[in-house]
């Protein structure tokens, strides 16, 4: 187990830069999920941990020790493939050992560390097959098996989830979460699916274009994401955003209005906002209510009813689209005119997209 | 049923057509011809009838016969000897209108061993094509291994991501681009017995230590260096077979070994030759096929000779078909080749069977 920091980690192909400086600190035994859009940079993040490209500059450390320039194999690593990569002519029992057929450890002590991560992974009996025989999830455990039996620092993941169903996805994703507080070693998880970040992740590093967005808690992401992207990235559905023109600004409160909005005071922690300027505002669609006297109207436009909860297709007078995530039992037929109320203090304020402060 | 499957294909048989036709002409029905005319006298140009002769081309090729015989012994019992060997009585006297031993009658002493004082000559009826037969044998013994293990290693090289790479495979696949023939002809150039460059080659590394050899015109040495150009002009060709199959196996398998810290010389044993495995008995396959229809090189290099040191089968196939206008006795050696070649894939494909 160990803890692992990147600091100012840059990673050009060329010309092309796809690592633009990136810094994350992992603490011992952690789980931290990088999520961000497909190409963004978490697979290349990822790869440049485990040793299999080579770091264009900063540093990265692994339990207080530079490895930049150590091969995979010193790193005291593990990684679990998205494509699984188990080796096609070896049976199960000769993959899960494969790490200590390497390192030359005897016939007991393979027998032994193979049991010990079969039992874990249930699939004991899967133990004689051959990777043909073997379906998608098992092939993934297969996998997943090879990297515990080193007991390695650090466990990688690289998208392990994408090749399954969906059922399966979650079943696999549970065993992972059990997995890490089993083996209690630091994981680091790549993944573009938000809910797979969300429900495994002590630490999520949000990425875009190669660069870190944000970086924290499930939780404090969701409820404090730093800007537009990480707000839009995280949560299902995703957020509102509102285009509003920003009145004043007083303190760190700013009173924002827009056609379809009366003028309201929210927070302008993001700030600064200038008087006229534009903004968006941010609203969950779980913190938006129907209710008499809202402060948005608009008209239905279509209910989708997801057992756990309904969520509202709703048109507003200029003709933009609201979603709002309401309780399960709640009944709305297309085009009965309704109004939206929110909390204030749930509601977020951004700098517009092309003029909010990115890192570095 | 069978209507529907005629009329609703008519385009595809047509379009088959010409190579079917193609094909029948030159391929099929010279091989039924083949087999037919090992079975008759058939001569190239002849006046007389063709004959049926059944099987007597065959005892001629491969007619075998032994022969123990004592050391002569002169009136006081002790074993003649001369030139410090025992004298042992002329086979000639046995297969020459010797009427005790009518089934050695017309054959020839192909080679002998000594046990226990007495010597067993095995006599062949053709012993020229059981030279061949052995040379050929000789031949694919040694050049369906050391080709695919040099085109392996080769492939190996030229499959890493390194500037010009290209350049190094282009030069490793001309020599099979070139005809055979023009390959032999410069190789002759080359194992020339006075200015040869092979042997200025060598004497200039030993310093003029090592004489100089008619690589070609001594029998010791004539078999090995076509073995050798051989080698040479089409190692390029497997080179490429064992490249594509290298290319099939996924570089996440390398990364994930990489990361278990395997060494090289374990990267290839665990994941690189598994990997192969298909490419390997496809390469053994076409090789030994390739190796059992030697002929262009010996027809451009040596004719055979000397002393029969390089005979091999389809030359004499050849030879004996057009140049000796035997196509009987050609077509029963092309035929026994072909049991030959068709024996030894089936027994190549059982032994590389995939065993579940
Ligand atoms: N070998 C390479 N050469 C050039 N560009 C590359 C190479 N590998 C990846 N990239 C680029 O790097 C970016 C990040 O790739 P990757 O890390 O795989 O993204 P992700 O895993 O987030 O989907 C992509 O835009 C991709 O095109
Ligand atoms: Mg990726």
């Amino acid at each position: 187990m160990a803890g692992i920091s990147l600091k100012g980690l840059r990673k050009s192909y060329g010309t092309a830069h796809v690592i633009k400086g990136v810094d994350i600190e992992i603490e011992e035994g952690e789980f931290c999920v990088f999520v961000g859009p497909s190409g963004c940079g978490k697979s290349t993040l990822l790869r440049m941990i485990a040793g299999l490209e080579d770091i264009s500059g900063g540093d990265l450390t692994i339990d207080a020790k530079r490895v930049n320039d150590l091969p995979p194999s010193e790193r005291g690593v593990a990684m679990v493939f998205q494509s699984y990569a188990i080796f096609p002519h070896m049976t199960v029992r000769e993959n899960v050992a494969f790490g200590l057929t390497i390192a030359g450890a005897s016939k007991e002590e393979k027998e032994a560390k193979v049991a010990e991560a079969a039992r874990i992974l249930q699939m004991e009996h899967l133990l004689d097959r051959r990777p043909s025989q073997l379906s998608g999830g098992q092939r993934q455990r297969v996998a997943i098996g090879r990297a515990i039996v080193r007991k390695p620092k650090v466990f990688l993941f690289d998208e392990p989830l994408s090749n399954l169903d969906a059922a399966l996805r979650m079943d696999m994703r549970m065993e992972i979460g059990k997995l890490h507080h089993q083996l209690g070693a630091t994981m680091i998880y790549v993944t573009h699916d938000q809910v797979e970040a969300m429900t495994l992740a002590d630490k999520i590093v949000v990425l875009k274009e190669g660069r870190v967005m944000q970086i924290g808690a499930p939780m404090e992401l969701y409820h404090n994401p730093a800007n537009l992207f990480v707000a839009g990235f995280l949560g299902a559905p995703s957020m509102n955003f509102l285009e509003v023109t920003v009145q004043g600004v007083t303190g760190d409160k700013a009173l924002v209005s827009s056609p379809v909005l009366a003028p309201i005071e929210v927070s302008a922690k993001r700030g600064p906002f200038a008087p006229g300027a534009r903004a968006i505002l941010g609203l969950r669609p779980q913190y938006l209510s129907v209710a008499e006297g809202g402060q948005l109207s608009g008209k239905v436009a279509l209910t989708e009813r997801l057992g756990s909860e309904t969520v509202l297709d709703i048109e507003t007078a200029d003709g933009k689209s609201l979603v709002a995530a309401l309780a399960q039992d709640a009944v709305f037929p297309i085009g009965t005119p309704v109004t939206l109320r929110f909390d204030a203090e749930k509601a977020h304020l951004f700098q517009p997209e092309e003029t909010a402060s990115q890192p570095h | 049923m069978a209507s529907k499957f005629t009329r609703s294909n008519r385009t595809g048989f047509l379009m088959a057509g010409p190579a079917v036709f193609l094909i029948g002409c030159f391929v099929i029905l010279p091989f039924l011809f083949a087999i037919a005319f090992s079975f008759t006298n058939q001569r190239l140009m002849s006046p007389n009838p063709t004959e049926w002769v059944g099987l007597s081309n065959y005892e001629a090729l491969l007619g075998l016969g032994t022969l123990t015989l004592e050391p002569e012994k002169d009136a006081t019992g002790a074993v003649v000897m001369e030139d410090g060997e025992p004298k042992f009585p002329a086979t000639r006297s046995f297969t020459r209108g010797n009427p005790d031993y009518p089934q050695l009658a017309g054959m020839r002493e192909w080679f002998s061993f000594d046990h226990g004082g007495s010597r067993t000559f095995v006599l062949a009826r053709d012993v020229v094509f059981m030279t061949a037969v052995v040379n050929t044998f000789l031949f694919v013994i040694i050049v369906a291994p050391v080709q695919a293990g040099i085109a392996l290693g080769l492939a190996l090289l030229i499959n890493q991501r390194l500037r010009g790479i290209n350049v190094f495979r282009a030069i490793y696949f001309m020599p099979v681009v070139v005809s055979i023939v023009v390959v032999s002809l410069l190789w002759r150039l080359i194992y020339d017995g006075q200015s040869g460059l092979l042997n200025n080659l060598l004497s200039a590394v030993s310093f003029g230590m090592i004489p100089q050899i008619d690589w070609l015109g001594n029998p010791d040495t004539a078999l090995g260096a076509i073995i050798g150009m051989s080698i040479w002009q089409a190692v390029g060709f497997h080179m490429v077979i064992w490249l594509s199959g290298l290319q099939t196996i996924s570089p996440t398998l390398y990364e994930a070994a990489a990361i278990e810290g395997a060494s090289k010389t374990q990267v290839f044993r665990y994941i690189t030759w598994p990997g192969l495995r298909n490419t390997a008995v496809l390469i053994l396959i076409v090789i030994t096929m390739q190796a059992f229809g030697l002929f262009a090189q010996i027809d451009v290099m040596t004719n055979g000779g000397p002393l029969d040191s390089t005979q091999t089968i389809v030359f004499q196939a050849v030879e004996r078909g057009y140049v000796k206008k035997d196509i009987s006795g050609g077509s029963a050696i092309s035929v026994v080749l072909f049991v030959i070649v068709l024996s030894i894939s089936l027994i190549q494909r059982w032994l590389t069977r995939e065993k579940s």
